[in-house]
C-alpha cells in the first residue's frame, strides 16, 4: 500500500476549507454573492436580463448569458496583469457552460445576463468559488433557474484523492505528481456540467475522482442555500 | 463551440439517427476515418507533419529558439503552443482577433503534451538565463471536423521529427550546420479524444456539419505513464452537461481507443 499524502494543513482527504457564503455584497448589482473556499475568495455580480449591445450579438431565441472572470493584480503572488488573458477567457467560457444548464435562458429573448466574477485573493479553487458565487448571485438577482449549481476542485495527490486543493498542493510533485480536477453539478443531480482536469489519472480512477465530489457539493450546496436564506430575513 | 449554422432540420435527423446508431457516412458513433500522415512538410521547420482525417486537413510545425526561462522554472525550457483558424480552411473562419476556438484547441493540444511529459523540459536549458522555447505551430488547412484530435496527433508527430539547431559561439542559431540531436522526449507521448453529444447521444471523430449539430463536447488526452494508462487532462464545452455514467462509458472506452490509434500511427512514433 502507497504511503498516504499528508495534508499540511491538517485536513482529511475529503475534509473541505471552511466555507464562507454571502449574499447581497454589492448593492448597485441585481443579484451578487462572495463565496470562499479558505483562502479563495471570489465575488459575483449579476446584470440583467438587460439590453444588449452590440445589438447584433443578440440572440432571438434565448438570453445570451455573459461571464466574466478575472483575478485582480493582487490576488496572486506576481502581480496579475489587468485585463482579460487566455487563461481567464478559458475560464469565463467554462463558467458560462458550468451554468447555462439551469438558468431560463429561453424566457428572456434578445437580452444579456452579465456575470461578472472577480477573483479578491487566491489559493487555488477560483474558478470553483468563482461559480458557486455566480451560481447564488444569478439565484439572488431573481432569474428564473431550475435548480442551483455547485462547484468544487477534487484531485489526486500520487495516489491519495482528496478534495479542495490549496495552492501548495497544486504545485505537489512527487510520485504521480498532482491533479487538479474542477467538478461543477446541478445540485443534487449526477448532471456534470464542468469537468477540466490536468495530471495523470488512471482512467478507471476518473469515476472515482468524480464521486469524491458526492459530498462535497451537498455541502456547498447547503451552504449556499443558507446564505440565500439569509438575505431574506 | 464556434457558430452554428446547421439547421434544425439536419441537427433533427442527426439526432435520430445517433440515437440509432447510425451517421450519413455510414461509420459506427466511434469509428474514426481514415488517417493519412505526411512528415518533413517544410524543411525550415525543426520538425513538421500533416495529418488527414477524412477532408479534415491539418498541419502543425515545430520551432525551437533559444530564449529567457519562465522565473518560476529558471532549468526548464519552454512550451508554446499555438493555432491559426486562416480564412483559407474554412468559409466560417474570419480574419481578426483569435476567437474562442482558436485560443482553446492550441490549450488543450499543449495540456495533453505536457501533462503527459512527452517534452523532457529540464533537457533543454542551455546556459544560466537560457533555455531553449519549443513553438508549435497548428494550421488547419481544411476543417472538416474534429480539429482538436487532428491536431494533437500532428503536434505529437512533428516534435517525434524535430531536432535542434546548433548555436554558434555567439549563442546565435547557425542554420547552416546540420543539427544531430532530437529534441528530448521521454518514451510517452498522448492522444486526445474528444467525445461529442448531441441529445442523449454520443459520437467520436464528427465531420464539420455532425460537429455543429451537436451541444457539447469533452476531450480527453491520454498517455501511457509507467505501464498503465493516464488520463493527463479533461476539457468539457458547450451548454450541456455529462452525466457521471457517461463519463465512466467514455472512460472504459478511451485504453481501446488509444491501442487502435497507437497501432495505426506507429510508425511515425
Amino acid at each position: 500500500m502507497a504511503k498516504e499524502y499528508k495534508r499540511t494543513d491538517g485536513r482529511k482527504p475529503t475534509e473541505l476549507r471552511k466555507i464562507t457564503a454571502k449574499v447581497g455584497v454589492i448593492p448597485n448589482a441585481d443579484g451578487s454573492a462572495m463565496f470562499a473556499f479558505g483562502d479563495t475568495v471570489a465575488i459575483a455580480a449579476v446584470y440583467g436580463p438587460r439590453l444588449l449591445h452590440p445589438k447584433h450579438m443578440e440572440d432571438p431565441t434565448k438570453c445570451v448569458l455573459r461571464v466574466n472572470y478575472d483575478l485582480l493584480p493582487f490576488s496572486v503572488h506576481d502581480r496579475k496583469k489587468p485585463g482579460p488573458s487566455r487563461r481567464s477567457q478559458e475560464i469565463s467560457k467554462v463558467t458560462e457552460w458550468a451554468l447555462a444548464p439551469v438558468v431560463d435562458l429561453k424566457s428572456f429573448p434578445n437580452t444579456v445576463i452579465d456575470v461578472q466574477i472577480y477573483i479578491i485573493q487566491a489559493d487555488a479553487g477560483t474558478r470553483t468559488a468563482g461559480i458557486n458565487a455566480a451560481s447564488m448571485a444569478l439565484a439572488h438577482a431573481g432569474i428564473p433557474m431550475k435548480n442551483l449549481v455547485s462547484s468544487v476542485a477534487v484531485g489526486k495527490l500520487d495516489k491519495t484523492l482528496v478534495v479542495d486543493l490549496t495552492k501548495e498542493e497544486e504545485d505537489f510533485e512527487e510520485g504521480e505528481g498532482a491533479t487538479d480536477c474542477a467538478i461543477a453539478r446541478i445540485a443534487n443531480t449526477d448532471e456534470l456540467t464542468l469537468l477540466q482536469f490536468d495530471g495523470k489519472v488512471q482512467p478507471e480512477v476518473v469515476s472515482e475522482l468524480i464521486n469524491l465530489s458526492d459530498d462535497a457539493c451537498k455541502e456547498i450546496y447547503e451552504a449556499q442555500k443558507k446564505a440565500l436564506k439569509e438575505v431574506l430575513k | 463551440m464556434i457558430s452554428m449554422e446547421t439547421s434544425n432540420l439536419t441537427k433533427e435527423t442527426l439526432k435520430k439517427m445517433f440515437s440509432k446508431g447510425k451517421r450519413f457516412d455510414g461509420r459506427d458513433l466511434f469509428e474514426f476515418r481514415d488517417i493519412k500522415i505526411e512528415t518533413g512538410v517544410s524543411n525550415k521547420a525543426e520538425g513538421s507533419a500533416r495529418v488527414m482525417l477524412g477532408k479534415t486537413d491539418v498541419i502543425v510545425g515545430v520551432k525551437l529558439a533559444p530564449g529567457e526561462p519562465y522565473p518560476d522554472s529558471p532549468n526548464k525550457g519552454n512550451l508554446t503552443v499555438s493555432c491559426d483558424l486562416l480564412p483559407l480552411a474554412s468559409p466560417r473562419f474570419e480574419m481578426g482577433p483569435p476567437g474562442f476556438y482558436a485560443i482553446e484547441l492550441p490549450r488543450l493540444v499543449d495540456r495533453a503534451i505536457r501533462g503527459s511529459g512527452m517534452i523532457e523540459l529540464d533537457k533543454l536549458f542551455i546556459e544560466e538565463g537560457k533555455v531553449w522555447t519549443i513553438f508549435i505551430d497548428i494550421y488547419p488547412m481544411n476543417d472538416d471536423g474534429n480539429l482538436i484530435d487532428a491536431s494533437t496527433i500532428g503536434a505529437i508527430i512533428a516534435l517525434k521529427n524535430s531536432m535542434i539547431p546548433v548555436l554558434d559561439e555567439k549563442g546565435m542559431i547557425d542554420y547552416d550546420k546540420k543539427p544531430t540531436k532530437n529534441v528530448p522526449l521521454s518514451k510517452t507521448y498522448p492522444f486526445s479524444f474528444t467525445f461529442y453529444k448531441l441529445g442523449d447521444s454520443i459520437i467520436m471523430d464528427p465531420t464539420r456539419e455532425e460537429e455543429e449539430a451537436c451541444d457539447a463536447r469533452i476531450t480527453f488526452g491520454i498517455s501511457i505513464w509507467n505501464n498503465q494508462y493516464m488520463v493527463n487532462s479533461c476539457q468539457k464545452t458547450g451548454e450541456l452537461s455529462f452525466t457521471k455514467e457517461e463519463i465512466a462509458k467514455i472512460m472504459s472506452m478511451l485504453p481501446k481507443k488509444f491501442d487502435e490509434l497507437n497501432e495505426k500511427l506507429k510508425k511515425f512514433l
